[in-house]
């Protein structure tokens, strides 16, 4: 008899099994898989969701917050009956209007980015299962985390203990984006809110792939546990000690940069070899390994590429330039490519052995290579940089200012550049400028580039214009030398148990996530200066991804970073970095995690309710300020699915669709008071759920509203109303004028204001309200009808 | 003036259905002076100055004394409207008075009805693109101009790309022919 637990459960096999009543011959039982019955939370109404279970929920949402289309053309050209004019009120062949095909692309990109999170999942789930086993432990934090998945919980509804447990959850997060792609198929769904529910589903399952990818490295990799104090890293552009053999890793898929630490340390290289990072496998590398060294963002890559300072690049997956290989050639640095996803046309060379491979590359018989096996990519780089460095000599394609110059003098000023700048950069002004021997100019628009290079592709003179913005703001570049908190993974339960109350009570006046890609209008200072006002108002501040990573861009008088000067817990007027993209369900988890520990809330496979919650009564904002990808989209579509409103930066715009309120509908703006079933107005609160702000003031005053719920005690709303008003005269020069919207009564009104306030309330007529028990579902309410 | 219709951020396409362009300023005072209801929308970008030393903030204002347009100014760009001494008629995100004016059952600042023309301003190009193409498709009986110096497709009228001087021109011609000084 064979009896094999699988990753799908158990298998029972029996050639010949001989009982009292019988001979059964080729028995095969299989268990699809084994309930937790050590769980005593009862199961909510919604386990391992399909992509409609949620849809009422989702109505609900999109009811106060309709979607404002924002089509970049008038046309679908998805399919073969195309392109079609959907322009005015016109269909397409396949029937579909204007307002269906955006929300379709919307599904799109959540559809991209979620199986960009679920897939990179799915690889290090199986790299750590080959490699250490299925039944490692989970843990996130030790005895300071008892909910150890609150995302998976709450939405799968099961209770991951082991790697192999997460696969139920992983396997039900691949279907679900399978499912929700298929509907945006030619023929499939037409309905524009139907698309934005199942945009809603795949954000969903993102959060839950996430979590489950970053729960994973987080147990197996020993990186910092729910740690308010995970060590300070360096970052910038000038860290690294270029004199060593120096390795750049870009992406964010982190098992082949650990092979990389691994190698060294077996080697006792470290020290030797210097690893620096790009975007979120930076994160992670150095939340393996703290000696490891951040260069920046994602617009860091082609400045430092071709500055010559890598010896060899290992590129993984996701937000890594195209151009990577041809770039890197330039320099004579060679390219290990390391993932299914992104393998740069070079041939599969995992089977061969090392050390051919390494010569390959030093003797430069190839630009690249791609390996899949992580313990090979780290011997093969690490040895591959160390011969390559002495012949490369950091051997770059950075102009001199001669050259720079000349190309000034022989600019006809045709602005094509600027015309392909995302940011309408005056690059024919620097250059007239460089023409006589000023690079000021230059070097102040590097300050804003977002690194795309688009100038260069558009020159007709084919001047190399971005490398000449780097030359000239090279001082500055090397001058980069900042302290940021590693990524320290959960919020510990501790710490929610002594915040939830104050955030649900309005007394933190807020939680602002600082989330997503380095896509920015105006440079990095953004995102520090943002972060630094709402720590000091006493928010609590979180950030992850390249925000995380800007927010550590800027230093005080002292030359101290935020993540110096700010404590790294979840608590008023803390600056916390999670981590990497991966890490972002742990923002949405603390949230989950407040209706669990503060209200006692079950989240066993209980969405909506908790959502309701977190929607009425948790003051959390993020604010993606450079959002760039799809998987942007996908995580705040996780977000809104919560009811966390989420503010994009002026290019996230160009997601094609906003999700608004209406404040002067006030019909909009009802809610249940769950202890007597009536219906309360409660304000705009949130009034937006997806918005964009034209500029960092803007997204500053936005923020300071959207923290207010309709739970609010008139002590917590006070203090919103503060910081509001506050930030708005600052900002604006005036009051606001939908003061009275917020004010439910005369105690909500800001002692210091209160002569202004009341006088705007007498003008527009205020009322008092009431301040209920909120809730959007009817089933929440308490009352017993007779 | 050139008359070149391409816009400005050359990989910005729209169509089939383009801004037809603003080839004299004449235009606009025939479009403003047709309106029932026109509304003025200001971005921050108006409060920048430009070589010439000209704020467009300045031409909004005397646009609004000129006419008495209702003036949006949208982020932040209410301050500096404050500092000059000009009250707008409201401030609003560009996203919050471009969802306003894609509803045709909405009766405006003043409760007094739907507008029938928007003219844009000094909002990031991108980022009227988007909202432009959204009135476009969504709003019945809007007509859009973009008053920014670069051709934006997605307005029903909008001025080409324009030198400084040019476009300079162009408010002096429109706030004088409007009787404005």
């Amino acid at each position: 008899m064979i009896i094999r637990l699988t990753k799908k459960g158990l298998l029972v096999k029996a050639k010949e099994l001989k009982t009292d009543v019988a001979v059964i011959k080729n028995l095969e039982v299989s268990i699809g898989k084994i309930v937790d019955e050590t769980w005593e939370e009862p199961e909510g109404p919604t386990p391992f969701p399909s992509i409609t279970d949620l849809r009422d929920w989702d109505f609900k949402l999109l009811q106060r917050y309709k979607p404002f289309y924002l089509p970049f053309c008038d046309v679908c050209c998805l399919c073969t009956f195309g392109k079609c004019d959907l322009s005015g009120d016109k269909r397409g062949a396949c029937g579909l209007n204007m307002a269906a095909q955006q929300s379709r692309i919307v599904l799109l990109a959540c559809c991209i980015g979620a199986a960009t999170h679920i897939a990179h999942a799915r690889h290090l789930i199986d790299h750590l299962i080959e490699k250490y086993g299925r039944d490692i432990p989970l843990d996130q934090g030790g005895l300071n985390i008892d909910i150890e998945a609150p995302v998976t919980r709450l939405v799968c509804g099961i209770r991951p203990k082991t790697l192999n447990d997460l696969e139920d959850a992983l396997d039900w997060a691949e279907e679900q984006v399978t499912h929700c792609l298929s509907a945006t198929h030619t023929g499939q769904e037409g309905s524009n809110i139907d698309f934005e529910s199942k945009a809603f589903h795949a954000g969903m399952a993102d959060q839950v792939g996430m979590e489950i990818a970053d729960l994973a490295q987080i147990s197996v990799l020993g990186f910092p546990k729910a740690d308010p104090e995970a060590p300070l890293v360096e970052l910038g552009f000038g860290v690294a000690d270029v004199k060593k053999p120096t390795i750049l890793v870009i992406g964010h898929n982190v098992p082949s940069s650990v092979g990389i630490i691994d190698y060294m340390t077996k080697k006792k290289l470290m020290g030797k070899v210097e690893v620096v990072g790009i975007c979120c496998t930076a994160h992670d590398i150095t939340r393996y390994n703290p000696s490891a060294k951040i260069v920046g963002p994602i617009s860091w890559q082609l400045r430092y590429i071709r500055s010559g300072l890598a010896d060899l690049i290992v590129v993984d997956e996701q937000c890594i330039r195209a151009d990577t290989l041809e770039e890197a050639q330039k320099v004579n640095t060679p390219v290990i490519a390391s993932s299914p996803k992104n393998c740069l046309g070079l041939e599969n060379s995992t089977e061969e052995p090392a050390n051919e491979l390494i010569s390959r590359l030093v003797e430069s018989k190839v630009p690249g290579v791609l390996i899949f096996d992580t313990d090979k990519v780290g011997e093969v780089a690490v040895e591959t940089a160390m011969a390559v460095a002495p012949k490369r000599n950091k051997f770059k394609i950075i102009p001199d200012i001669e050259e720079i110059i000349a190309a000034g003098q022989a600019c006809t000023g045709c602005n094509e550049c600027i015309r392909a700048c995302p940011n309408n950069q005056p690059i024919t002004e620097a250059m007239k400028a460089a023409a006589k021997g000023d690079l000021n100019p230059l070097a102040a628009i590097l300050e804003e580039c977002v690194g795309c290079a688009r100038c260069d592709s558009a020159c007709p003179n084919d001047f190399p214009l971005h490398s000449f913005m780097v030359k000239a703001g090279e001082d500055n570049l090397w001058k980069e030398k900042y302290m940021m908190r590693c990524g320290r993974g959960a919020i510990q339960d501790v710490e929610i148990r002594e915040v939830g109350g104050p955030i649900v009570l309005g007394e933190i006046p807020g939680v602002v996530a600082i989330v997503g890609c380095a896509n920015y209008p105006d440079g990095n200072e953004a995102v520090a200066k943002i972060a630094e006002e709402f720590a000091k108002r006493r928010f609590i501040v979180v950030t992850s991804g390249c925000a995380a990573m800007s927010a550590a861009m800027v230093k005080d008088e002292e030359g101290k970073t935020l993540y110096e000067k700010y404590p790294g817990g979840f608590e008023a007027g803390g600056i916390l970095n999670v981590g990497s993209c991966v890490s972002n369900p742990h923002i949405a988890g603390a949230a989950i995690k407040i209706a669990s520990i503060f209200a006692k809330r079950n989240l066993r496979a209980n969405y909506e309710e908790i959502a309701d919650y977190i929607h009425n009564r948790v003051g959390a904002v993020g604010l993606a300020w450079g959002a760039m990808s799809q998987k942007a989209a996908s995580i705040a579509s996780g977000f809104w699915r919560l009811g966390v409103p989420v503010i994009v930066g002026p290019h996230g715009s160009k997601y094609r669709r906003m999700l608004l309120g209406r404040k002067d509908k006030e019909e909009d703006w009802y809610v249940y008071d769950a202890r007597t079933g009536d219906k309360v107005y409660v304000g705009p609160a949130p009034e937006h759920l997806f918005t964009t702000a034209e500029t960092k003031e803007e997204a500053m005053v936005m923020i300071a509203k959207l923290c207010m719920r309709p739970n609010d005690t008139t002590k917590g709303r006070s203090i919103k109303l503060t910081h509001y008003i506050d930030l708005h005269k600052r900002y604006y020069g005036v009051m606001p004028d939908d003061i009275h919207l917020f004010v439910r009564n005369k105690m909500d009104i800001p002692i210091t204001m209160k002569p202004e306030v009341l006088k705007i309330l007498e003008e527009k007529g205020w009322k008092e309200t009431k301040i209920p028990d909120p809730t959007l579902l009817k089933r929440m309410i308490r009352k017993k009808v007779d | 003036m050139s008359a070149k219709a391409e816009p400005w951020q050359k990989a910005e396409i729209a169509g089939p259905q383009k801004a037809l362009v603003i080839m004299k300023p004449e235009v606009v005072v025939a479009m403003i002076k047709r309106a029932k209801r026109p509304i003025l929308i200001i971005g921050h970008l108006a409060t920048k100055t430009d070589p010439e030393n000209v704020k467009m903030i300045d031409y909004a204002i005397r646009l609004n004394k000129t006419t008495g347009i209702p003036v949006v100014a949208t982020a932040h760009t209410a301050h500096e409207f404050v500092k000059q001494g000009f009250q707008p008629a409201a401030s609003m995100s560009a996203m919050d008075i471009g969802n306003r004016l894609k509803d045709s059952n909405w009766n405006g600042l003043d409760g007094k009805g739907p507008y029938d023309l928007a003219l844009f301003m000094g909002l990031p190009y991108y980022m009227e693109f988007v909202i432009l193409s959204g009135l476009k498709h969504f709003s019945t009986n809007l007509k859009t101009i973009s008053l920014n110096r670069y051709y934006n497709p997605h307005a029903s009228w909008s001025f080409p790309n324009l030198k400084v001087e040019a476009w300079n021109q162009s408010f002096e011609t429109i706030i004088s022919k409007l009787g404005g000084n």
